[in-house]
């Protein structure tokens, strides 16, 4: 009885996960395959038929060459290495001095930072776009890029959280070794707050890599596009040639998959960690 | 020649503080706080966005938001949103609970759920185009499973646009949630499992007595936050429908109205609302959760 039970369940639990799984699969497998068709194969055939030829590439080359993807990787990874790194610096910085200094203010500025968190970004967004055109920043890499920094409080917080680990003592013995503030800072808590870094990276390049609404808000000139926007653009030409559109959203999927399986370990953590603010 | 390590500490220190705070600061201050500032400005304005004056009209632009049922209809198709949340959380949940015990295949599975939170919005807005398009990828298998009868226009009929949308919502979602409640079910000491197993705990008991009270707070702030993330939904809808056919959210309105329409006054109204909406909320989930661990 206890094993027909323990049966039951298990086999409960696994139709579960497998008709989880092809409800996350399903809907990309078939873009797969469209993205193989020829025209006429797309035509005739139905979304769940497999393409006859695994290695018809056509509508990748026309995706990518015709959709400018290209200039959209480009972009991107210009925009999501200047940001990445400037988070990286600026949020660590800050929260350095927050976390080992006492000083006059700081606590209206740690205050700050967490008022600060309580804003989204959308909803501000009607008049943040009349400070980044004032800045004439507007249709220039630097608006996205700008905006990135300066709306990541969740770096921050991530930081702080992790310089409470690192033990003051180890300042107080660079400090006997006669080291300044600086060193302290560029040789002992940078090196020290590499989880705490790989973390915010792997957050903030995914938000950066996926974000829609501030390149096509703030750079809407062509060849500022990134990935997000290129691809939005074949809604209008390519309307109906779903087999080429397929093409360039698995484009736009492959490295974020390649991403994943390579760094899948640090990106649960990162994800599990940067939820718990 | 200056060194700054030669400096004093108290120098040092005064230095540092000021050098290493003055861009997050200013960062700060222009793109969290004064959007914030002007934004209550221009909410009590007609301002259009270019012109040089700025005309004052109190609150005109507040009464018309919730008088007029164009703008107020809005916060209805939120709803759709509201209720998918649960939906999604309680899949996540229920995944997270038998993920955390010994399952074949666990990280595949683990893989396969998650994944789709991480993907790029667009592509996902694609994805679902195709999916729910007439003959499309949920047509064809309601075709090969004999229910060809319940094929609906998914995103061509106001009744179920939302619904469909919504549930796109669900499928992007669903991995995020999962993987935090995996997280925090797996700081669950296993002495309890097993403890509760020498009991002749079954793994309901474990769930109902162990694994639901330990993520409690998780699982609260959460579904808190659902509301605000309901209020803002904007990605989704608007990449795949633009807003059309009664599915226009709160962020699709603002946006057009002041982008479209160039009334930033009014869009600034509705913005200012959105924020305290969300602010009301933020702050309850924090009274909620400080509650709790007195």
């Amino acid at each position: 009885m206890y094993m027909l039970k323990r049966t039951l369940a298990s086999s409960i639990k696994y139709a579960a996960l497998l008709l989880g799984a092809f409800v996350a699969l399903l809907p990309i497998v078939v873009i797969l395959f469209a993205s193989l068709k020829t025209k006429a194969e797309y035509a005739a055939t139905s979304p769940l038929t497999p393409p006859v030829n695994w290695l018809n590439w056509a509508n990748y080359a026309k995706a990518f060459v015709n959709g400018n993807m290209l200039t959209g990787f480009v972009n991107t990874a210009f925009i999501l290495l200047i940001s990445i790194i400037g988070a990286t610096l600026t949020g660590s910085m800050i929260a350095y001095i927050l976390n080992r200094f006492k000083f006059k203010g700081k606590s209206l500025m740690l205050g700050a930072f967490l008022l600060a968190t309580l804003i989204p970004g959308v909803t501000t967004q009607v008049s943040t776009f009349q400070i980044i055109n004032k800045l004439e920043l507007f249709n220039t890499p630097w608006a996205a890029i700008l905006l990135y920094l300066g709306t990541d409080i969740i770096a921050v917080y991530i930081f702080l959280q992790f310089l409470d680990s690192i033990a003051v003592a180890l300042d107080e013995s660079a400090m006997l070794d006669g080291a300044s503030y600086l060193t302290i800072y560029w040789r002992i808590i940078l090196p020290l707050l590499k989880p705490a870094i790989v973390t915010v990276i792997i957050i903030k390049g995914v938000n950066i890599y996926n974000d829609f609404y501030t390149p096509f808000l703030y750079m809407p000139k062509t060849s500022l596009q990134v990935i997000s926007t290129a691809l939005f653009k074949f809604k209008g030409p390519y309307g109906s040639q779903w087999e080429v559109i397929s093409a360039g959203i698995i484009i736009a999927i492959i490295p974020t998959l390649i991403a994943f399986l390579s760094l899948q370990k640090y990106i649960y953590n990162g994800f599990a960690q940067g939820s718990v603010k | 020649m200056f060194k700054f390590s030669n400096l004093s500490y108290s120098k040092q220190r005064l230095a540092i503080i000021v050098a290493f705070s003055f861009i997050p600061l200013a960062l700060l201050v222009t793109f969290a706080y004064l959007p914030v500032i002007n934004m209550f400005k221009y909410s009590f304005s007609d301002w259009n966005g270019y012109s040089k004056r700025l005309e004052y009209v109190g609150f005109e632009n507040y009464i018309k938001i919730f008088t007029d049922p164009e703008y107020f209809s809005v916060f209805k198709v939120s709803l759709y949103y509201f209720v998918a949340t649960f939906v999604q959380m309680g899949l996540a949940l229920y995944f997270a609970t038998i993920l955390s015990f010994q399952t074949w295949f666990k990280n595949v599975f683990k893989g396969i759920l998650f994944f789709p939170s991480l993907m790029n919005g667009v592509a996902i807005g694609f994805i679902f185009l195709f999916f729910f398009k007439p003959d499309g990828t949920l047509d064809t298998l309601l075709q090969a499973l004999g229910l060809g009868s319940y094929i609906k226009l998914w995103l061509g009929n106001p009744e179920i646009i939302n619904i469909s949308l919504a549930g796109t919502s669900i499928w992007r979602y669903m991995g995020f949630n999962f993987i935090v409640f995996l997280g925090a079910i797996s700081s669950i000491s296993s002495d309890l499992y097993e403890a509760s197993d020498m009991d002749g705990a079954n793994r309901w008991h474990q769930f109902r007595y162990i694994i639901l009270p330990s993520i409690k707070r998780i699982l609260q702030l959460n579904l808190i936050l659902a509301i605000s993330g309901a209020i803002s939904a904007f990605d989704i809808p608007y990449i795949m429908t633009g807003g059309s056919n009664g599915s226009k959210t709160f962020v699709i309105q603002t946006i057009d109205v002041a982008f479209k329409y160039s009334k930033v006054g009014l869009a600034s109204a509705m913005a200012v609302i959105l924020l305290l909406i969300v602010i009301v909320v933020t702050l309850l989930q924090r009274l909620l959760i400080r509650g709790e661990e007195d």
